[in-house]
């Protein structure tokens, strides 16, 4: 293949001419009008710049100046992975790789998108807003594969694994991997996410999720986002939850060049209820976003929102969080707090928490703060002779108990905590601290 | 001060409406031709005799204008503007330029008195019956009042008086000719010309306004206050206030307006500009009560101003009170750069919007000088088919060390129909600076509710109460005249939207 040297969305639109036909639902008539259409919304809306009100603390010029090519398909490489320990879905390069995913006997269905999509008529794109967000255009256009899992109504699905890796590569892959997650009346599952790659790849990575929780449903979705330091991940969750049903949404973003942790949740029915809690790490060189809406879109749901935001070196961090309480959403109780800590000179935090209220009887509230770690608080420790930097890592490890604490699942809590001391050992090694 | 010896009770009994400066007054007035093209500007600046330079400054903002674009990122909605379809300039004729009050046009000051604006003198010294119809405080300091009367200023009271002092107050076209070097020198340094969309419309066709500057060291023996009245027809009003607070000085500043009650919409685009140097405090009250519009949303004023007070010196303060009740749009960001190390700004602000008004109003702070401080408290009230919204900014700069922020919004919801937002923009680049933000929205609870009607007061009486009590700590800021006068406008405001 020959390499293309455009950049933007012009080479997104002329690799969609040139792969229309090839990829996945090709010679499917509703699957071709999908990606037509989102084609014509990415076309409208080009790659999103800081005009944008939604983008105006996260630059994309880079991502839109660079030159992404195609993963190679079939990728014979020796990718290690650590064995699994339960149920788990591999994604090498965002195309699925059955021989390295354990995904039998499973009480429930799970599969390639990229098999199955001909079978998936009215499932893919009714909840992701591709006219409304330019990457979900571009992921609706080019979606390659994706994860497709359907638990049935009553059925607990246990825990599974999704495996996201990039490959160490020359061609500075882009990828835009689409998932559905639905979960029948009654139904649960907890979904363990871990996007990572090599520390010098170039890539992109694009994923978009479309969750619909059912009556009485629980899912836990936890993410850790450990990309490689040169990677590029931009990620757009969408979820819909019914009457009585809940989504828990724990979000680690601690690796990437430049992040951005999108999640759209919509209430949809009485007593639905969501909790979304995550932590950003951002260590020099890197900007990691975190943008959330919650459509309170029925009477008496509830929802919890905690985000705590590190920052060293020279680094951004960027939270804005949207609580849209419809007219129809009587006795909604609605709470965001985010937070941020600046460890080094040449941080910057950049946050807009919102309510936008239409209906009378709710108790809605948001908090926001950003400060440096409290001098008091680090003489205390450092006049028991604790050194500095341990003085440091105790009082950041504080300050992210509460939006660890808040996660409920046991897996997902264990997984974040290592991700954690991981980032934190790497900043020690980095001098990241020392420099504060 | 307006309306200070007013009972509740009579303030009850007011029109259906609820709407009591809805008057027009009946007189002579000269109109520019309707429209605006640099003509209009020209016809302003000779009808205000003005010197070439403001001329070109005015003509380099209507440039400015028209390579710019309406700003939509405001959560409110009205048809279309047709700019060309207003009248820019619109004066009571005057046969002479009045030497002191007593020879202003008598339908003018009946008008004022109508309005309950004291712009009688009194005597100053304590204990001396004041003239005839003033308010029942004569122990109290009087007010200083500038009064401008659509586009033109036609009277400013205690000028001689402060002159004692060295304080200048009159009007901004006065003070073109009077003090052209302050004039020249702050004019648009705070605001500058294209600045945004209504800025710049307004520092092209700017008529009137008022000018105050006080010495190094004085501090204003008395409120100066501007009341600002649109009266006729088809006019938009362009208002432009200029504040300079030298080294050590102290004032306090009142501000108020009405409007007559008309189907159409009529604009109002104003600019404030407050400069404080070292170790100056200007305090500046506003109470908005342009007409809002009627139950269905016909006619009231949109009120699109940029108020914007640069802390210049070290240790200076620039403190924003605001009471929005009336207008159908309210457009308006009042805002602090604090320059100077160890400055401090503060906003306090009580929105109202009953029946389909709808406000998108806060603050900007800017923290640029070391330990600079900034306090937000935002309460805002929706009722009927209001939208409220507080969008606002607090942003520090990298060398802002151990900067300080603390921002409060609540808003109540009386009924289900109308909308409460918030918007904060939070951006830090200093590490060393703090930052504490936080917003409630709830409605009044039943049994707070319950409590006040258990003690006998009907349900109408029981709101306001609970709705002064929501915004008492902005109340608490105003002087104290204001003070009483927002209370019974913040109950009239409210009025029919609950039962």
């Amino acid at each position: 293949m020959t390499a293309v040297a455009s950049t933007g969305a012009a080479a997104f639109l002329g690799r969609y001419e040139g792969l229309r036909t090839r990829l996945p639902g090709a010679r499917v008539a509703w699957v071709e009008a999908l990606r037509n259409g989102a084609a014509e919304a990415f076309r409208a809306q080009g790659f999103p710049t800081r005009r944008m009100e939604a983008w105006r603390y996260t630059d994309l010029a880079s991502v839109a100046g660079a030159v992404f090519g195609e993963p190679l398909t079939g990728v014979e490489d020796a990718t290690e992975i650590p064995a699994a320990a339960g149920p788990r879905a591999v994604f090498i390069d965002g195309r699925f790789r059955p021989d390295l995913s354990t995904l039998d006997a499973l009480p429930y269905a799970a599969d390639s998108l990229a098999r199955v999509l001909p079978t998936l008529d009215g499932r893919i794109g009714t909840i992701a807003r591709p006219a409304e967000q330019p990457m979900a255009a571009l992921n609706t256009m080019l979606f390659e594969d994706g994860l497709v899992v359907d638990v049935p109504a009553g059925v607990a699905g246990g825990v599974l694994e999704l495996l996201s890796l990039a490959t160490d590569s020359e061609r500075a892959p882009a990828y835009h991997p689409r998932h559905l997650v639905r979960l029948g009346a009654g139904a649960s599952l907890t979904l363990l996410e871990t996007a990572a790659g090599p520390q010098a790849a170039r890539y992109l990575h694009n994923p978009v999720f479309e969750i619909e929780i059912a009556e009485g449903a629980r899912l836990a979705h936890g993410r850790l986002q450990q990309e490689g330091r040169e990677g590029v991940f931009l990620s757009t969750v969408y979820a819909r939850v019914g009457a009585g049903g809940a989504y828990d949404n724990f979000t680690l973003n601690a690796g990437a060049r430049l992040a951005r942790n999108e999640i759209h949740v919509a209430l949809t029915g009485p007593k639905a209820e969501a909790h979304m809690n995550g932590v950003q790490l951002v260590g020099d060189g890197q900007h990691a976003d975190t943008t959330t809406t919650l459509d309170h879109a029925a009477p008496d749901c509830s929802s919890r929102q905690t985000y705590k935001t590190v920052l060293a070196g020279r680094s951004r961090g960027v939270f804005q969080g949207k609580i849209h309480v419809h007219q129809v959403a009587q006795k909604t109780d609605g709470y965001q707090m985010n937070q941020a800590l600046l460890l080094s000179p040449e941080a910057e935090i950049d946050s807009k928490p919102q309510l936008e209220i239409y209906a009378d009887d709710v108790k809605c509230s948001h908090g926001a703060t950003v400060g440096e770690l409290d001098a008091d608080h680090l003489f205390f420790l450092r006049s028991r002779g604790i050194p500095e930097a341990q003085a440091k890592a105790i009082l950041v490890e504080a300050f992210l108990t509460e939006a660890v604490e808040a996660v409920a699942e046991e897996p997902i809590r264990a997984a974040l905590t290592r991700g954690v001391a991981g980032w934190w050992q790497r900043q020690g090694v980095a001098g990241g601290i020392e420099e504060a | 001060m307006p309306a200070v010896t007013e009972t509740l009770e009579t303030v009850q009994s007011v029109t259906d409406s609820g709407y009591k400066w809805g008057f027009e007054t009946e007189i002579e007035m000269e109109f520019a031709p309707k429209g605006l093209n640099e003509d209009i500007v020209r016809f302003i600046s000779r009808k205000k005799d003005e010197p070439a330079w403001l001329l070109d400054w005015r003509l380099k903002a209507f440039a400015i204008w028209k390579k710019m674009e309406e700003p939509t990122w405001a959560a409110v909605k009205y048809p279309p503007i047709d700019y060309q379809d207003s009248y820019y300039y619109a004066a009571p004729v005057q046969k002479a330029k009045p030497k002191s009050l007593d020879e202003v046009d008598p339908e003018l000051l009946k008008t004022y008195a109508k309005l309950g604006i004291p712009l009688k003198e009194q005597a100053i010294l304590a204990g001396v019956e004041g003239a005839g119809e003033s308010p029942a405080d004569s122990g109290r300091m009087p007010i200083a009042v500038d009064a401008v009367f659509d586009s033109v200023s036609v009277a400013t009271s205690y000028k001689e008086r402060l002159a004692k002092d060295g304080i200048i107050f009159c009007s901004i076209s006065e003070a073109v000719h009077e003090h052209p070097e302050l004039v020249r020198q702050y004019l648009g340094s705070v605001v500058p010309q294209g600045d945004n969309f209504y800025a710049a419309l307004n520092s092209a066709v700017f008529t009137d306004g008022s000018f105050v500057y006080i010495p190094k060291g004085v501090r204003c023996p008395m409120e100066l206050s501007t009341y600002f009245r649109i009266n006729a027809k088809s006019t938009g009003q362009f208002e432009r206030t200029l504040i300079i607070a030298d080294e050590r000085s102290h004032v306090s500043y009142l501000e108020g307006c009405t409007a007559p009650m008309r189907d159409e919409n009529q604009l109002h685009a104003a600019v404030v500009e407050l400069v404080a140097l070292d170790d100056a405090t200007i305090k500046y009250s506003t109470v908005q009560n342009w007409y809002p519009g009627d139950a269905e949303g016909r006619g009231g004023i949109y009120n699109f101003v940029t108020k914007r007070g640069a802390c210049r010196g070290a240790r200076s303060k620039i403190s924003w009170t605001q009471v929005e009740t009336g207008s159908a749009i309210t457009w308006k960001y009042p805002s602090c750069i604090l320059q100077g190390d160890d400055s401090v700004g503060e906003f306090y602000s009580v929105a109202i919007t009953n029946n389909r008004q709808q406000a998108d109003t806060g603050t900007k702070m800017f923290h640029i000088g070391k330990n600079t401080r900034s306090t937000i408290v935002s309460k805002g009230i929706s009722a009927g088919k209001g939208q409220n919204t507080y969008r606002g900014l607090v942003k520090i700069s990298p060398k802002a060390h151990g900067a300080r922020n603390f921002t409060q919004c609540d808003s109540l919801l009386i009924g289900d129909q109308c909308g409460a937002h918030t918007v904060p923009y939070i951006e830090n680049r200093c590490m060393t600076a703090k930052v504490e933000h936080e917003a409630t929205t709830s409605r009044i609870a039943e049994d707070q509710l319950f409590y006040c009607r258990q003690r006998g007061l009907n349900e109408e009486e029981a709101v306001g109460m609970i709705v002064n009590g929501f915004a008492r700590e902005v109340l608490k800021e105003l002087p104290m005249e204001f003070a009483v006068e927002a209370q019974k406008l913040l109950q009239i405001s409210l009025e029919g939207s609950v039962g």
